[in-house]
């Protein structure tokens, strides 16, 4: 039986009473961009779902600093696992996008060669994309490439086209599958840790929230993916060693200047620094790529930001003088290997989506249907539902008419992005409303703009008082 | 052509709009219109709670948001149309605005624009600061507004980095308000704010850190503890709830940055000539978008002038000769006017060139006028401090202006 809860928030939430009652076909551990894909998948199919995250919110991993780059999969390893999800959670999105709301800005990218010697690569580079699939790309000459980004420095030597490449909002995007799966049944537990789990023909999961029973496992812990394992009894088959990425976003105005997706040539450790525009109208310079054994710490260090501006004004001249709106950094989960590692369990019911590494926006909607897949080779579900419903996103992005400019907003509190008050409040008010600060920066921008709340900081503290438990502000002096 | 909604815009109902607002009225100017996207009037005045404000333009004297509604009465007063509420989000090079309000999205046309949207200060991102990214971490500005909008505080014991005047307001702000500042770091040598203001964080028992860089903001949710190294390799953790910036303003400059009109890369704002006058002659701008940052009273005067520039503007064609840009020499950071156009009137609206420094610097500052210097003075130049240099005779039908340095040891 389901029981109904008041939380801290006072939100009325579905929590598997004590004792854990409540039978799931399917528990999914972690609320990053692969957990929530997969939730969708599995509750579009037919499955009682429950996602556990241990954040305050989900996206608390990974999944909350990316480039936002919905890749074609052009430079993956040709044949890998890999490459098939990427073509297979692209493929996805770009058909679901619209019925759920979501934004997609086709830029193409620009593989740049700043170097005789990065020229000579970019045959093989073509060559590569050609052999995964994807046609529509080609060498241009330094000149052509100008005539699509004119801004690009005179050092340019040539370049290949990249058609097809697009961004999207990355925080929209998982927060509308889990809200999909949400609306067909699927429960959702922040602040829930899985601390140990036991098979015995189902699993009983030992959270910080009681125990959770269900009929399978999946496991997308991101940058625990092989804590996790351990933690359910398994052997780990890999070991995540964190990689690092720092960014800086720039103001606005840079956005005419960046209308591609500027990638280097890349080398065997990473797709190295990209310019790129955002869907919010923004310029993302990152990231870099630094192992580190820290997996929640993600820290920014002056001189690497120092050298992001330096590397955007030197490929972009027009840059140079660009303010810095933000900056930020991930971490990637990636393992001693470059593939995913995925690993089902039959025997244990149990499926393991490891080490997505630098592709999970992009792949995560593959993912979910490559492990349903999985799944299906140990069990079956109830039949799907016909028509499933498809909640809309509210839209943040410059792609489309945002609410400021409709009637009845009430007013506009965050000024530098633009964000209404009705915004907020519907964020707010939503089916899954943000646990945390950031939460609610992810699902509004409130805050994210050049001024970094020095003008809504403190309406925003106000807006959320006694809503989360890290606030914005401390107890007054009367309160203490 | 369609009839423009307006003589005059203003955006921004700080002191420097609002005062050119009334000058343009008194001046005969009839339909002026002032927006402004947040509720109430009075801009950055409204939240500084323990200033004085007013004594010069309105003889007596206001503290916080009192300062505004004086201002919002001056202006219904002197028959200005006042549209709080109202957010400016786009501007069109032939003085055509895209305005956001409660009802949604209009667009306004007028005959001059005058840009008055103040300045804030840098936030942690923009100074490239290292570290977590935990809350806690805010501008004075911000905090003022914490304090003076909503009762509230987003810490209790903050570090505070910067010791300009701004610097010693935001200590006043803790200090009044149940907050205990553990450290007061800046990256220079010495205070930047004069005596006795920088007496204050002595007089408060608040270690003052000069020459000391933060090299790591450390705290998961909440800030926990700021690293700080001093210039002789000492390191030092300080073990805090909060990060106070304070200081390094920026102009609230980006709707003139997106709208693809050019900013003085050295003010950040954009630049005028003589009277106020932007590279667009449609556009004017006054106040603290101009640089970074003048008191409320100077902002007041200045708005003043530059609004009775407009109401001379509107008296004929847009002028059509082209700026000439005044240049200057290091360590000289910026000078305002940016601009100067042959041809304008007897009386211009900025009477003096205001100049600030990027460092500390001994010497002779110098002006030279189509190479013949007009202008002298030796001394101890210090940031953050205004200078001015009052205009000579004659300047403005000058063909190369430029402030030089020579360096005194
Ligand atoms: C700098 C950078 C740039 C990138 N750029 C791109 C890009 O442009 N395009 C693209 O496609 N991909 C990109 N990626 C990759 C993408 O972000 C990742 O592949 C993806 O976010 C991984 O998602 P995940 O769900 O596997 O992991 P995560 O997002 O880490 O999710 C795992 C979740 O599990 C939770 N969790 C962990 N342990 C437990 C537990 N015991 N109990 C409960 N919950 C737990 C965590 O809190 C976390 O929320 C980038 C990554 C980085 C870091
Ligand atoms: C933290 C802080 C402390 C200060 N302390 C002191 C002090 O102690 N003493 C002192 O004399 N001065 C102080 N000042 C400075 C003083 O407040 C300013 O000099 C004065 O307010 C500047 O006036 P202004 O009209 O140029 O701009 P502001 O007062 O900043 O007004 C700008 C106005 O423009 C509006 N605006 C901006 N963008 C738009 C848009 N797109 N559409 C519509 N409206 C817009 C804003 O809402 C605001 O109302 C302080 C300033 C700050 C920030």
């Amino acid at each position: 039986m389901t029981a109904i809860w008041r939380n801290k928030e006072n939100q009325m939430c579905k929590i598997a009473p004590p004792g854990g009652a409540e039978f799931h076909d399917v528990a999914i551990i972690g609320g990053g961009v692969v957990g929530c894909a997969t939730a969708r998948r599995f509750a579009l199919a037919g499955a009682k779902v429950v996602l556990l995250e241990k954040g305050s919110d989900i996206l608390s991993g990974a999944s909350k600093a990316n480039s936002a780059i919905l890749h074609t999969g052009f430079d993956a390893p040709a044949g890998s696992l890999e490459l098939e999800l990427v073509r297979a959670g692209r493929e996805e999105y770009l058909s679901i996008c619209g019925d759920l709301g979501l934004s997609i800005v086709e830029t193409g990218a620009l593989v740049c060669a700043w170097t005789p010697e990065q020229a000579g690569m970019l045959e093989a580079i073509a060559a590569q994309g050609v052999e995964n699939g994807i046609a529509a790309l080609r060498v241009i000459s330094a000149a052509t490439a100008r005539g699509l980004a004119p801004a690009l420095s005179q050092t340019l030597q040539a370049a290949v086209e990249v058609m097809g490449e697009h961004v999207i909002d990355p925080w929209s995007a998982p927060l509308a599958y889990i809200t999909q799966a949400m609306a067909l049944g699927a429960t959702v537990l922040r602040n829930c840790e899985v601390l140990s789990g036991r098979f015995e023909g189902e699993w009983h999961l030992e959270t910080t929230q009681g125990i959770i029973k269900a009929g399978a496992v999946v496991n997308a812990a991101g940058l625990f993916g092989d804590v996790v394992d351990s933690r359910l009894g398994f052997e780990p088959e890999f070991e995540i060693r964190p990689r690092k990425g720092q960014f800086i976003v720039l103001d606005k105005a840079a956005a005419r200047h960046v209308p591609k997706i500027v990638l280097p040539v890349p080398t065997e450790i990473t797709k190295g620094i990209v310019i790129c525009p955002t869907a919010f109208g923004n310029v993302l310079v990152g990231p870099t790529a630094e192992e580190q054994e820290d997996r929640t710490r993600a820290t920014v260090e002056t001189a690497t930001l120092e050298m992001l501006k330096d590397h955007a004004g030197r490929l972009i001249p027009a840059l140079a003088d660009m303010p810095v709106t933000a900056v930020y950094a991930g971490l990637r989960p990636a393992s001693e290997k470059k593939a995913y590692r995925i690993a089902v369990r039959p025997e244990k019911r149990a499926i393991t989506l490891g080490g997505i590494r630098s592709t999970g926006l992009s792949a995560a909607l593959g993912l979910g249907q490559h492990a349903l897949g999985l799944y299906e080779t140990f069990a079956s579900l109830p039949a799907a539902p016909d028509s499933p419903p498809t909640p809309g996103m509210p839209n943040l992005t410059e792609t489309q008419p945002r609410d400021w400019q409709k009637p009845d907003h009430g007013e506009i509190v965050c000024h530098c992005e633009l964000v209404t008050k009705r915004e907020i409040e519907a964020a707010l008010n939503s089916p899954l409303p943000p646990g945390d600060f950031g939460g609610l920066r992810r699902r509004t921008r409130a805050g994210m703009g050049r001024c970094q709340g020095f003008y809504c900081n403190a309406r925003l503290a106000e807006m959320t008082r006694g809503r989360f438990e890290a606030a914005l502000d401390v107890p007054g002096k009367d309160d203490l | 052509m369609t009839r423009p909604d307006a003589d005059a815009i203003v955006i921004g109902g700080g002191p420097a709009g609002v005062a050119a607002a009334i000058a343009m009225r008194r001046q005969g100017v009839e339909r002026v219109i002032l927006l402004d996207r947040e509720q109430t009037l009075g801009g950055a005045t409204r939240h500084c709670g323990h200033s004085p404000f007013g004594m010069l333009e309105f003889g007596r004297i206001y503290i916080g948001g009192a300062y505004g509604r004086k201002l919002e009465s001056a202006a219904l007063q002197a028959g200005i149309d006042v549209r709080p509420g109202h957010s400016v989000v786009d501007l069109g090079t032939d003085g055509r605005l895209t305005v956001s309000n409660a009802q949604g999205v209009e667009s306004l046309l007028a005959r001059r624009i005058l840009v008055t949207t103040g300045a804030r200060e840098a936030p942690r991102s923009a100074r490239l600061l290292p570290g977590d990214r935990p809350l806690g971490i805010v501008t004075t500005g911000t905090l003022q507004s914490y304090v003076a909008f909503h009762g509230l505080m987003p810490f209790r014991r903050p570090v505070i980095l910067g010791s300009e005047l701004v610097s010693q307001s935001a200590l006043l702000t803790c200090l009044t308000h149940g907050a205990r500042p553990v450290a007061m770091v800046e990256t220079t040598p010495h205070p930047l704010a004069r005596a006795p203001f920088n007496w204050l964080p002595r007089l408060a028992g608040v270690p003052f850190y000069p020459s000391a860089r933060v090299v790591d903001i450390i705290g998961r949710q909440r800030v926990e503890a700021i690293r700080i190294v001093q210039e002789d390799g000492n390191e030092m953790v300080l073990e805090c709830d909060g990060l106070l910036l304070t200081g390094q303003f920026t102009p609230e400059a980006a709707l003139v940055r997106n709208a693809g009109m050019a900013l003085d890369t050295d003010t950040g704002g954009p630049a005028v000539d003589q009277d106020g006058r932007c590279a667009n002659p449609l556009y004017f701008a006054a106040g603290n978008v101009l640089r970074p940052i003048e008191t409320g009273g100077w902002a007041f005067r200045e708005g003043r002038a530059v609004g009775t520039a407009i109401a001379r503007d509107l008296l004929q064609q847009p002028v059509e000769t082209a700026p000439i840009a005044v240049l200057h020499d290091d360590p000289v950071k910026l000078v305002v006017p940016n601009l100067l156009r042959k041809g304008g009137g007897p009386h211009n609206a900025l009477s003096s060139f205001q100049l600030r420094f990027t460092r500390r610097a001994r010497g002779c500052l110098m002006l030279e006028v189509d190479g013949r210097t007009v202008f002298e003075r030796s001394g101890l130049w210090t940031p953050e401090r205004r200078v001015l240099v009052p205009m000579p005779a004659g300047v403005t039908e000058a063909n190369h202006v430029h402030f030089r340095f020579r360096e005194e040891s």
